[in-house]
């Protein structure tokens, strides 16, 4: 089989995608959990990338890699979760738990059993994934959505500086 | 710039750039390390490093080696994977931002074309942006991994000032972004071309002088320099998020605050005083010359910026944590999303707007 470098580095992407999101369910520290997360995202980016999709990959890596996982990881060190100060769980809800989850299983099944096979692609060529083409996208065909999802990501932001500036009053 | 010539072969040109520029970085960070006590000591009135060779120039190469002869202490109750991965990201990150940057206009020998910069690609101020953000982790994982409450503190410290200040730092850029059109660091700096054109500056600190201002507080936040230094403030933490760290890795981090403080620099004069661009640069018509004096304008530039750098680091104290996250969040993002408004009114009424 000869395989081009598009290819190999596809499969090579996947494996990382797949095993670091494997080992996000299966670590038993969380801070392991986010620190494979973000690796799965870097995998992601790096598919991005082989679609040619730069501006999809930088803000996949600034967005979720930069600041949401940074985010978590705040967190979770905050918490400093570890394995004696880990909550015992009683065996009915890990039961539960694991009930919830399988009901998922049918429809995983039932998703792969109705697509289609797949074939690959050499999307070498495709401009779609380039800032402007985007930018023309968002901009034409989709420009109410994307005003009102900057203008609720802005009221956002302004939110968080009033808290900010309420908790500060109260203890003046 | 599609005039790349395709020489017979296997173009080895970025990959030989690459390894000098990884040796500049360390290079030029070595050296900054002298400078920052010699600058130290004059503004303090001493003298500084004076033992090792003239005026204590191989100063670097003895901190260097003492860092590697110094015995390597991992901490007992530390998470010993992410406690050396801590050091690499953080250097990792430090040296992968100048790939993007143009260090100066294209070189022609016989013919061939020597670009001054690994890879222009479409992207190269999110990229920027990118590595900056990823520059943090190296921080957090260290100081969790070291399982010591002041290393911790100082690696939350760390992780919230990145946080806050990349929003007002993302939003300069925005507005940089806006009126240069491009997001490619090439045509940022030609776009930059000479220094007077049109009958205004092509330099775009004199298009919009607070996009500076609010870029260059935001890059002393981003590179833990003073008075931004709170991780490692040695006053309420010992020694923030590196605490535990010894040897060569307590060099890493140290190293890559260097490089990082280099790196931003560069970036500085590229995005607001012209780059590799120089007052009658057009004038010169041997055009080896003018990419050899840009390349030497471009590097002058960036080590001024280090000097302010310093000369900011001895010169004013370290905020509090709470007028670090006020000037944060209620001066420094008002202020770029103001700016950002007045730059699109004025682009707009002045019909710059396409």
């Amino acid at each position: 089989m000869n395989l081009t470098l598009t290819e190999i580095l596809f499969f090579v992407l996947s494996a990382i995608t797949i095993i670091s999101g494997a080992l996000v369910i299966f670590s038993r520290n969380p801070v392991y959990s986010v620190l494979y997360l973000i690796v799965t995202f870097f995998a992601i980016a790096g598919h991005y990338i082989l679609l040619n999709a730069q501006f999809l990959a930088a803000v996949h890596v600034i967005v979720y890699a930069g600041a949401i996982m940074v985010l978590f990881l705040f967190v979770i060190m905050m918490l400093n979760l570890n394995e004696t100060t880990e909550p015992k769980t009683a065996l009915w809800s890990k039961f539960a738990a694991v009930i919830a989850g399988l009901t998922f299983l049918p429809l995983l099944v039932g998703a792969l059993k109705t697509s289609e096979a797949v074939v690959m692609t050499q999307p070498q060529n495709s401009d779609i994934g380039l800032v402007k083409t985007l930018g023309q996208v968002l901009f034409t065909d989709y420009l109410v959505p994307f005003e009102l999802s900057s203008v609720l990501f802005l009221s956002a932001m302004v939110g968080a500086v009033l808290l900010g500036k309420k908790s500060t009053e109260e203890t003046n | 710039m599609t005039t790349l010539i395709m020489t017979s072969g296997f173009d080895w040109w970025p990959y030989i750039l690459v390894v000098i520029l990884f040796l500049i970085s360390l290079g030029v960070a070595a050296y900054a390390t002298y400078a920052e006590r010699k600058v130290a000591a004059f503004l303090q009135d001493r003298l500084g490093p004076n033992r090792a060779g003239p005026f204590g120039i191989l100063q670097p190469i003895a901190d260097g080696v003492k860092m590697f002869m110094k015995e390597e202490i991992i901490p007992n109750v530390s998470n010993k994977t992410l406690f050396i991965l801590g050091p690499a990201i953080a250097m990792l990150t430090a040296l992968l931002t100048g790939a993007v940057i143009p260090w100066g206009p294209d070189v022609v020998v016989d013919g061939k074309v020597y670009r001054l910069q690994v890879t222009d690609v479409n992207i190269g101020v999110l990229y920027l942006l990118g590595v900056v953000s990823i520059g943090v982790y190296g921080i957090m994982i260290g100081g969790w991994a070291s399982n010591n409450k002041y290393a911790l503190l100082g690696a939350l410290r760390a992780s919230s000032q990145m946080i806050s200040y990349e929003v007002a730092m993302g939003v300069s850029i925005v507005t940089l972004i806006m009126f240069t059109g491009t997001l490619s660091t090439a045509e940022i700096a030609q776009q930059q071309h000479g220094f007077w054109a049109d009958g205004y500056f092509t330099w775009n600190f004199f298009k919009n002088p607070l996009v500076f201002l609010i870029f260059f507080i935001c890059a002393l936040a981003e590179t833990n320099r003073t008075p931004f230094d709170l991780p490692e403030c040695e006053t309420e933490l010992v020694g923030g998020y590196h605490t535990e760290y010894s040897s060569m890795k307590l060099g890493f981090y140290l190293f890559a605050e260097y490089v990082n403080m280099f790196i931003s620099s560069a970036v500085i004069s590229l995005f607001f005083f012209g780059g590799y661009n120089f007052p009658f640069m057009d004038q010169i018509d041997n055009q080896l010359l003018v990419s050899l004096i840009g390349v030497g304008v471009m590097f002058a530039k960036t080590v001024f910026f280090i000097f302010v750098f310093m000369w900011i680091r001895w010169t004013i104290p370290r905020f509090r944590y709470d007028q670090l996250m006020n000037l944060g969040w209620k001066v420094l993002i008002p202020l770029s999303l103001v700016n950002l408004a007045i730059t699109g009114l004025v682009m707009y009424f002045t019909g710059n707007l396409e």
